[in-house]
């Protein structure tokens, strides 16, 4: 039930338009009953990588399995089919505007052919009233909106969840609460959980690896304590110190310095390296391409 | 640290649908001056936004009083509320969606504002355009200015939504959770724009956002809400300091990495670490 992406390459076309590299050969696994972070510049492919492990986004290059077969193309309607559900980062996506939330929670049952459970129960599991089930999505803040679509993926019981940033709009307390039942659902029916988010606190929370991306590539992968504790990758270092801290002391974070880059034109050499403190010659000249951490201060030896 | 109200909210009670979801809310901007508004999902912050800009749902009954100088924005005849729209007040709204038309391009979107509000020609409202599109660290803002929303990422959808919004120099900015689909680093770098908006050009800002650590690196009050009430307000030292509701003080427990240091910062190889004090600004780069 492992979700395996080797070497994926995944490019935007449009007309009239350079070509968007957007993820440039990106290698992850996720295993059942495990919670992946995926963390990164905004821009820098999530959204994409994740898109394509779904089915929705045409793989340029390299391969992407799901309980060892490959993930077919899909429309949305039959993703449900696949085992594999996402939470999209605009909670809009995730559900359709003109039916009540209800209805759409009791499609994921079905799917599940979960006739113990009703849509209410599912809103109460996120913390929403069960009365909401007859409301539509506009009806609902933001932060409410982004619980009703977490909850209609939990209905269909995916053997894989993905999360596309899908707790951004609560504040702290629900975050850690919705996180941890998100994490506890999926590993308690040993489902994996790809868990994408800028919040690097909530991936602490309750990711057992982190995966660190920049500009289409994963970076540094690890031992979610281990990366917190000893981040390697200078992009995962400048990252990690940018968090900024509630002590009231208004220090603005730190910026990373030099031009975010753009994907239709990448830097030759290590990606990061027009941004990297310590560029040293090699990595103008030759891209790191091993892991875990793909930097040449970190060479496996 | 005087500095000149602009935006004075007081009682302003909103009802849809016979429920009544702002209960009296008082708020005040300042010339300068970022006001953060925190507060529990649902609890009428984004409503509150809504109101002064007067976008509220359909079928919602607003009272109460929004004073901009001396006009009234509850009172206002639409076509005078239309121009204060955009040109002297303008929002990021929560959803980039709702900022962004999808079918045009981002430029159109970005100059037309300006050549309507600020009567630019097309070059100069062009210039413009990438410039403020630079400002929020979009790549290639050159060519990005002929894209469509869609082609571009969540958070740059974000960041194009707070260029518009900043198009046409407004005087007030509410900003509407600006940056929870950024990570921390281009996070960082919004907040510096906003910061010397405020501190270079006067601008007054309502800052939403549930991410205290944003609060403390940018808000100069700080206000909470809770189910339709402001139930604190106050400096920002304060309030994230000694919070004096419960409600505030069980966000700040609740912050999943209050405990040990925060992680290693220092851009050298891990053994060399030289922690630098944590409470001392790094990296300058303003
Ligand atoms: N169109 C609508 N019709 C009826 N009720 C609504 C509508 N939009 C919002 N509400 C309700 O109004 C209340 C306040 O919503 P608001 O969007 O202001 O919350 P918020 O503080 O911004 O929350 P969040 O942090 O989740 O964005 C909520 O209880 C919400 O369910
Ligand atoms: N449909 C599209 N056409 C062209 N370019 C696209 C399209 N969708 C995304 N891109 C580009 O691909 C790159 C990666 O986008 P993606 O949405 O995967 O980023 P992301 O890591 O999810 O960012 P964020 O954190 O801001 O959501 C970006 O440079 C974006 O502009
Ligand atoms: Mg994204
Ligand atoms: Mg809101």
């Amino acid at each position: 039930m492992t979700l395996d992406i080797r070497d994926l390459v995944v490019e935007h076309r449009s007309p009239g338009r350079p070509v968007v590299r957007a993820v440039a050969g990106a290698s992850l696994t996720v295993s059942p009953g495990e919670v992946v972070g995926l963390v990164g510049e905004s821009g820098c492919g999530k959204s994409t990588l994740a898109r394509a492990a779904c089915g929705l986004n045409p793989v340029t290059e390299g391969s992407i399995t799901f309980e060892g077969r490959p993930v077919a193309p899909l429309g949305l309607r039959r993703r449900r089919e696949t085992g594999i559900q996402m939470v999209f980062q605009d909670p809009y996506a995730s559900l359709n505007p003109r039916r009540r939330v209800g209805d759409q929670i009791a499609d994921g049952l079905r799917t599940a052919r979960d006739t113990a459970a009703t849509p209410a129960d599912l809103l109460e599991r996120v913390g929403l009233p069960r009365d909401f089930a007859g409301r539509h999505p506009h009806e609902f803040s933001g932060g409410q909106r982004q619980r009703v679509a977490i909850a209609r993926a939990l209905a269909a019981r995916p053997r894989m969840l993905i999360g596309d940033e899908p707790i951004s709009a609560l504040d702290a307390s629900a975050q850690a609460q919705v996180a941890t039942l998100m994490r506890d659902l999926a590993v308690d029916a040993g489902a994996g959980l790809l868990f994408i988010s800028h919040d690097l606190s909530v991936v602490r929370l309750i990711a057992d690896r982190i995966a660190v991306m920049y500009l289409g590539r994963i970076v540094e992968v690890g031992d979610t304590a281990e990366v917190w504790a000893n981040p390697r990758h200078p992009y995962t270092r400048a990252l990690l110190g940018a968090i900024p801290r509630p002590d009231g002391m208004g220090v603005l974070p730190a910026e990373l310095p030099g031009d975010v880059p753009d994907p239709a034109n990448p830097p030759g050499g290590c990606r990061f390296h027009p941004r990297c403190p310590l560029v040293m010659d090699v990595c103008r000249d030759e891209e790191p391409r091993f892991g875990p951490v793909a930097c040449w201060l970190h060479e496996a030896k | 640290m005087t500095s000149r109200s602009v935006l004075d909210i007081s009682g302003l009670k909103v009802s849809i649908g016979g429920r009544e979801v702002l209960r009296g809310v008082d708020l005040s901007l300042a010339e300068g001056r970022v006001h953060g508004l925190a507060g529990e999902s649902g609890s009428g912050k984004t409503m509150t936004g809504l109101a002064v800009l007067g976008l509220l749902p359909h079928g919602a009954r607003a009272t109460g009083r929004i004073a901009l100088g001396d006009r009234d924005l509850l009172t206002l005849p639409p076509r005078e509320l239309n121009r204060v729209r955009g040109g002297e007040v303008a929002m990021v709204f929560q959803d980039p969606a709702t900022s962004l038309h999808p079918m045009l391009t981002v430029g159109r979107q970005l100059t037309e504002h300006m050549r309507h509000h600020l009567g630019v020609d097309k070059a100069e409202a062009r210039a413009r355009a990438v410039e403020l599109l630079g400002k929020v660290r979009i790549p290639g803002a050159d060519e990005a200015f002929g894209r469509f929303p869609h082609q571009f990422s969540g958070g740059m959808r974000q960041r194009v939504a707070i260029a518009i919004a900043l198009a046409c120099s407004p005087k007030v900015l509410i900003a509407d959770e600006p940056t929870t689909a950024l990570d921390v680093t281009v996070q960082a770098g919004v907040l510096r724009l906003l910061r010397g908006l405020c501190d270079e050009l006067g601008l007054a800002v309502l800052l939403v956002t549930h991410d205290l650590g944003v609060m403390s690196a940018i808000a100069d009050e700080v206000s909470v809400m809770r189910e339709g009430l402001v139930v604190e307000t106050g400096p920002r030292g304060q309030v994230l300091r000694e919070p004096a509701h419960p409600y505030t003080r069980s966000l700040l427990d609740a912050l999943p990495d209050s405990s040990p240091e925060p992680p290693g910062s220092a851009p050298e190889p891990p053994d060399a670490r030289t922690d630098s004090s944590p409470d001392s600004p790094t990296g300058e780069t303003a």
